[in-house]
């Protein structure tokens, strides 16, 4: 990580998050080992953020070229639902999470397909997945929330390995993968080539619609295994409940982590900060009494503040406040 | 095909589809034909279509607005809280309308000055005015006002059916908007803007007054569905319209209005707005069908008319 990479904003913010809950809650950074697993708050934020950094890891192959995915709140719902469902009958645990992959990954292709193919706008193309793909989902679990008890598949989200949360592990071994596999090939470079300028690439050889697809289908690849996720979390499926607003933290978490929504560069290891920023967050919200509800309020002000960072001239205006009139400061 | 029949073929479509989907709840259920049916398509979802019109007018100038259902459920609860606290209805409709219009206008601003884009802006409005209303009051309030009570028995007749007040409303916001968007100069900067901004601007057109005015009276019509849905529910409650923007958009695209600018009808919209309540009434008389088919149907309706205007449009190339 170079000294101009954007992803040192995100990381300052959080060290600058953690310290602040560190210095009220001095319990904050504290780890213990219960029953051969590692507990503490910072374990609990992996834990509990895997989910949208899941996403996030996703969202951030789409947001590349240039696009966004809005579906994947509601791939999650059905995605869940499809799994409680299954669970419910007994299916085998291999068979359940391939169903998971596999929800994810149709959602993905019918987004593909309109994106790319038929070249309809990002915004709208998913948003029609997001409307339908709850009702499906509520179709699904015929509108109740379907409850299961297996352990094998609860693993996935409370399992510990080696004393650390096994989704935790998941995500971050899945970060991992899409890094090398992105970096360590042209494939990357080829994603930023069609989220800067489509057209252009198109010309210089790279398969832009073809390029595109395969970004919305890992992003419903990643909703669908999120889906699976989200289930075990709470051994049940609630198709009304179930990825409500996640969309909105994986886009930011995205936006946060460096990466523009106008495509081009991207920044998965900023990502994975900016969905760890979100949790922190909300964690800390909860530990200085914000209710639940209210706590989209700061979210908001925050985005907002790092949109407006992310903007050249602004950015600019804001360094010279504090480098560009030294005179001021001697004064 | 003539210019004028392709021009105005997606408003055709949707009126035709209204018609073909009303004939069929007609034939499929007893009394689907009756006058309180119809006056019920305008009235149960005259806060949708108030909304829905101040959408088409962001979605005209090639923009997009997520934050009108957290205005609605916002507007809704700050009337509800006012007047429990005894202010004057008039007086807490106003400062509810106030509310939302800054609110819009600020991030009308922040798209147009700082160039960040509308999507972004008003995801960040969405949770804004959602916090601040969970932030008011976490739960519904009633509203016991005699005002509201006689308000709520005003029915305007009309032969065969008896309009309600909410509808009424509706209907007199549709033509103020109609008029607003397709007779005056602000309208057609609107549709200038979101054909081409550039253009726009080089014919000296004022563009970013008024984009801000766009979202401004944007989020004055979605304040203003929100006191009419206090009308309409006589509580206030800071969930309302949760996901309503969602529904703005599909019945703003499913009226023939094109989702990159430019391009669309007021008379659309209101068609729109009459299909998704057709929908809803006949999934209501059906009883056997639960309300995740409204989702389903919508979305399909959504993509449909979009396949539709990806069509024209390529034939118009």
């Amino acid at each position: 990580m170079n000294k101009r990479s954007p992803v040192w904003w995100p990381a300052i913010g959080l060290v600058l998050l953690i310290v602040v809950n560190a210095i009220f809650d001095p319990g904050f950074l504290r780890l213990a080992i219960v029953d051969g697993h590692l507990y503490g708050t910072p374990i609990d934020i992996f834990n509990q953020g895997s989910r949208v950094m899941l996403l996030a890891l996703g969202m951030t192959l789409v947001i590349a070229t240039g696009g966004v995915d809005l579906s994947v709140g509601s791939v999650v719902a059905v995605s869940a639902a499809v799994c409680a469902q299954l669970l419910v009958r007994e299916v085998a645990l291999p068979l359940v999470i391939l169903a998971a992959l596999g929800t994810g990954l149709a959602a993905g292709s019918v987004n593909a397909l309109l994106v790319a193919r038929l070249g309809i706008q990002p915004i709208v193309a998913t948003l029609i997945l997001m409307v339908a793909g709850r009702g499906v989902a509520q179709l699904i679990t015929d509108g109740n929330v379907i409850l299961f008890s297996n352990p094998g598949f609860e693993f996935l989200a409370k399992g510990h390995v080696l004393g650390l949360p096994f989704a935790a592990l998941l995500v971050l071994a899945l970060f991992g993968l899409t890094h090398l596999a992105l970096r360590k090939t042209a494939a990357g470079l080829f994603l930023e080539a069609v989220g800067d300028n489509a057209t252009a690439s198109h010309f210089a050889g790279v398969a832009a619609a073809r390029t595109k697809a395969l970004a919305y289908i890992a992003c419903g690849a990643c909703a669908g295994l999120t889906g699976a996720l989200a289930a075990a979390h709470i051994a049940a499926a609630d198709a009304y409940q179930a990825g409500i607003n996640m969309e909105l933290d994986a886009i930011f978490a995205v936006v946060i982590g460096g990466t523009a929504l106008t495509g081009g560069r991207f920044y998965l290891l900023g990502s994975l900060i900016g969905a760890l920023f979100l949790q922190t967050l909300t964690l800390s919200m909860f530990y200085f009494g914000v209710p639940p509800a209210v706590a989209p309020v700061p979210k908001a002000v925050l985005i907002i503040v790092v949109a407006l960072l992310q903007v050249p001239a602004l950015r600019r205006r804001f360094l010279q406040l504090f480098k560009g009139r030294p005179q001021e400061v001697s004064a | 095909m003539k210019p004028a029949l392709t021009r105005n073929l997606p408003v055709l479509v949707t009126g035709a589809v209204l018609l073909a989907l009303y004939a069929t709840g007609g034939l499929l259920y007893d009394g689907f034909f009756s006058g309180r049916v119809v006056a019920n398509l305008f009235a149960d979802n005259a806060f949708l279509g108030i909304c829905a019109l101040g959408m088409t007018l962001v979605i005209f100038t090639g923009g997009i607005d997520l934050s009108v259902g957290s205005v609605i459920g916002f507007t809704s609860i700050i009337t509800a809280t006012l007047i429990s606290q005894g202010w004057a209805p008039a007086a807490a409709w106003s400062v509810a309308v106030l509310a939302g219009t800054l609110l819009g206008f600020i991030m009308g601003a922040l798209i147009e000055r700082c160039e960040l884009p509308p999507f972004l802006v008003t995801l960040a409005g969405m949770f804004f005015a959602r916090g601040l209303g969970f932030a008011i009051s976490t739960e519904s309030v009633p509203i016991e006002h005699p005002l509201y009570r006689s308000l709520s028995d005003i029915y305007l007749p009309l032969g065969f059916m008896n309009l309600p007040f909410g509808g009424l409303l509706f209907i007199i916001a549709t033509i103020v908007i109609y008029i607003v968007a397709h007779h005056t100069r602000f309208g057609r900067n609107l549709l200038a803007i979101g054909s081409n901004e550039n253009s726009a601007r080089l014919m000296g057109l004022p563009v970013g007054a008024t984009k801000i005015a766009a979202y401004a009276l944007n989020g004055a019509l979605a304040a203003t569905a929100g006191v009419v849905a206090t009308l309409y529910t006589g509580s206030g409650n800071p969930a309302t319209g949760i996901g309503l923007e969602l529904d703005a958009i599909a019945v703003v695209v499913i009226g023939g209005t094109l989702l990159s600018g430019g391009r669309g009808h007021i008379f659309g919209t209101l068609l729109g707005v009459l299909i998704f309540s057709v929908i809803q009434a006949g999934i209501l008389f059906d009883g056997r069908l639960n309300s995740s088919w409204m989702r389903i149907v919508v979305g399909s309706l959504l993509l449909g008319f979009i396949l539709l205007q990806r069509l024209l449009l390529r034939k118009r190339a």
